[in-house]
């Protein structure tokens, strides 16, 4: 596997379903550069996967931004997803467990959440969506 | 973690029991298949299980959830019954706070555990 440059910094376009596995070849190796733990590891691998697969299914196409992060001696990977996709018109109800417009089980946001230390979303009806997760490194 | 191509799952039968190995990632259009291919094997070869082998699976997002609990619904449905066996800790760990799990699926250690699991339970039902 070859190592990812220092400091890391990528887009990967998405643009269906064939991005999915390079989105999760490239937050593998970027998270493996970092140096995470295993469960973290496998935390922002799936946290990336619920988030670029809602760009492939309600939006078509948009990007995936990997960018390391220091601050106070720690580090740490911000993720962006951005698409120009129809956006989310009640950002409330679609961070719940459980609400999904499509055949899902809703879990995609709220989960991603959860996996993460911070998240962001940033989207509203028209005007695409921009989900932000950020993974320290403990 | 993958190739330009992700592998595929393998299914062999084993004395009545079919078992399922999934690659470290399954493609989407591999997962979409995978019940296919495993109603169409169970069948042809009359099992009595499936035991899915996990143990190389480095990630479950909820698609592959729902791909699982769906396959598990057909396999129950067609009087089988579905076992997964080897899950990683930090797998399990992750779908946990993702807020997923396998709904009524029994699991095993490994596959072992899982083989031994299911030949015991055949036996006393025979
Ligand atoms: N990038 C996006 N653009 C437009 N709508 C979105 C986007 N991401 C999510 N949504 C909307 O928010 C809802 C909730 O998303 P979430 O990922 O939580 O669940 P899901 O995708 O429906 O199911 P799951 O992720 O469990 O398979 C979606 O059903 C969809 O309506
Ligand atoms: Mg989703």
């Amino acid at each position: 596997m070859r190592p990812a440059a220092r400091p890391i910094r990528t887009t990967v376009p998405v643009h269906g379903e064939e991005s999915l596995a390079a989105a999760h070849r490239t937050v593998d190796e970027a998270g493996q550069a970092l140096g995470y733990g295993l469960v973290d590891q496998t935390k922002l691998v799936t946290a990336a996967s619920e988030l670029v697969r809602n760009i492939v299914l309600y939006a078509g196409s948009g990007q995936m931004e990997v960018e390391e992060l220091s601050r106070g001696g720690q580090s740490g990977l911000r993720l962006t997803f951005t698409d120009q996709g129809p956006g989310i018109p009640d950002v409330g109800r679609a961070m719940q467990d459980g609400y999904s417009t499509g055949k899902g089980m809703g879990l995609g946001l709220p989960g991603a959440r959860r996996l993460v230390h911070e998240f962001s979303i940033d989207s509203a009806a028209g005007s695409g969506t921009r989900v932000t997760i950020v993974l320290w490194r403990r | 973690m993958t190739a330009a191509t992700p592998p595929s799952a393998h299914i062999i039968p084993l004395d009545g029991i079919l078992v399922v190995t999934l690659p470290p990632l399954l493609g989407d259009s591999d997962a979409e298949h995978l019940a296919e291919q495993v109603g169409e094997r169970l069948v042809a070869e009359q099992a009595h299980a499936v035991l899915i082998d996990m143990a190389q699976m480095r990630m479950i997002d909820s698609h592959m959830g729902r791909v699982l609990n769906v396959m598990a619904s057909m396999i129950r449905m067609l009087g089988a019954e579905t076992m997964v066996a080897g899950l990683r800790p930090e797998v399990a760990m992750t779908m946990v706070e993702l807020g997923m799990d396998l709904g009524g699926i029994r699991a095993a250690l490994s596959v072992r555990h899982g083989l031994a699991d299911l030949r015991a339970r055949a036996g006393r039902s025979e």
